[in-house]
């Protein structure tokens, strides 16, 4: 059992499962929106002090950080005991686009380029690193909701600014991916 | 401990995000590429289940654990904050391979180097609440 569950899973699975999570959340009188913890953790750092955007009741959305930190654990439990010993497996054509960017072959889920600590403390893997995540941070925030709460819970709810903030998710990747990488890398 | 079953729901989460590799910066390079269907997959399998799940709760006026309605809030009928936020964000999903969610579990599955992208996740979080009412919505 533990050894099947340690395979990789289907497309079709994991988005049973997620759909399941954002079920489970409403069953609970919560709602699936992850970006959200951005601004509580601002929040409670004390942003509210001088920032009327933070300056809400932020204790009330504990329960959102706790299951952040169950999904650090979730993370720590796929790494180890639920870790399979199948090859990371990418789409050839998407291997030899980031083999023309300087990128090697796929070895593990994250590429050593942008997240071994020796790429992430020169300058230039600190500013993508940096840059990557605030534009996530801001991005998410401006726009309200980042992928579970426009393209899961908003989609769900047939909510149109959900679309539209899935549009632009898709602009801002493409463009990234297309027209800056091959400047970036 | 109210809080158990948030932390339970979130292992599930973290665990998911994880098998199913959609933490993987390679998968969001797929998915922006157009060269997998595994992204679209999952994130089209689990709209479609929730469509049909939440037109049942409202349908049948299903009720949380509580005993109160679910209730869905309309979002501020609007296009120039989803619009550009989206695109922001997309952005930053494309370069970091992660949107908060992943984040956070990247770090829990070992890559530490995570930390950087999540902080400065905040931080634009931060940048975003200080620059706010100068910004179209």
């Amino acid at each position: 059992m533990i050894e099947f569950i340690s395979q990789s899973w289907s497309w079709w699975f994991s988005g049973l499962v997620i759909s399941s999570i954002m079920f489970i959340l409403l069953f609970f009188g919560q709602s699936f929106g992850f970006s959200s913890n951005l601004r509580t953790i601002c929040a409670a750092a004390g942003a509210g002090k001088k920032v009327s955007f933070f300056n809400f009741n932020w204790k009330s959305q504990l329960w959102n950080m706790v299951f952040l930190i169950g999904a650090i654990l979730g993370g720590f439990i796929s790494g180890t005991a639920l870790k399979g010993n199948e090859p990371m497996v990418v789409a050839a054509s998407t291997v030899q686009d980031l083999k023309t960017l300087g990128f090697a072959e796929p070895t593990d889920l994250q590429p050593s380029e942008l997240f071994s600590w020796e790429s992430a403390l020169t300058l230039k893997g600190f500013l993508i690193l940096s840059l990557g995540g605030i534009l996530v941070g801001f991005g998410s925030r401006y726009a309200g909701g980042c992928t579970s709460g426009h393209a899961i819970s908003g989609l769900s709810d047939l909510q149109f600014p959900s679309l539209i903030a899935v549009i632009g998710f898709f602009i801002g990747g493409l463009f990234m991916t297309h027209l800056l990488f091959p400047l970036i890398f | 401990m109210k809080f158990i079953k948030f932390l339970l729901t979130g292992i599930l989460f973290g665990i998911v995000m994880s098998k199913s590799e959609a933490i993987s910066w390679y998968r969001i390079q797929e998915m922006f590429r157009f060269q997998s269907f595994h992204m679209y997959g999952i994130i089209g399998v689990a709209v479609v289940l929730g469509i049909l799940g939440v037109w049942l709760i409202k349908k049948f006026n299903i009720r949380d654990y509580h005993g109160n309605p679910i209730v869905f809030y309309p979002k501020e009928r609007s296009v120039t904050r989803y619009l550009i936020g989206g695109t922001i964000f997309g952005m930053g999903w494309a370069l970091s391979g992660a949107c908060p969610g992943p984040m956070v579990v990247n770090i829990g599955f070992g890559f530490l180097t995570m930390t950087i992208v999540f902080g400065f996740a905040a931080i634009g979080t931060y940048l975003y609440g200080v620059l706010r009412s100068y910004l179209p919505h």
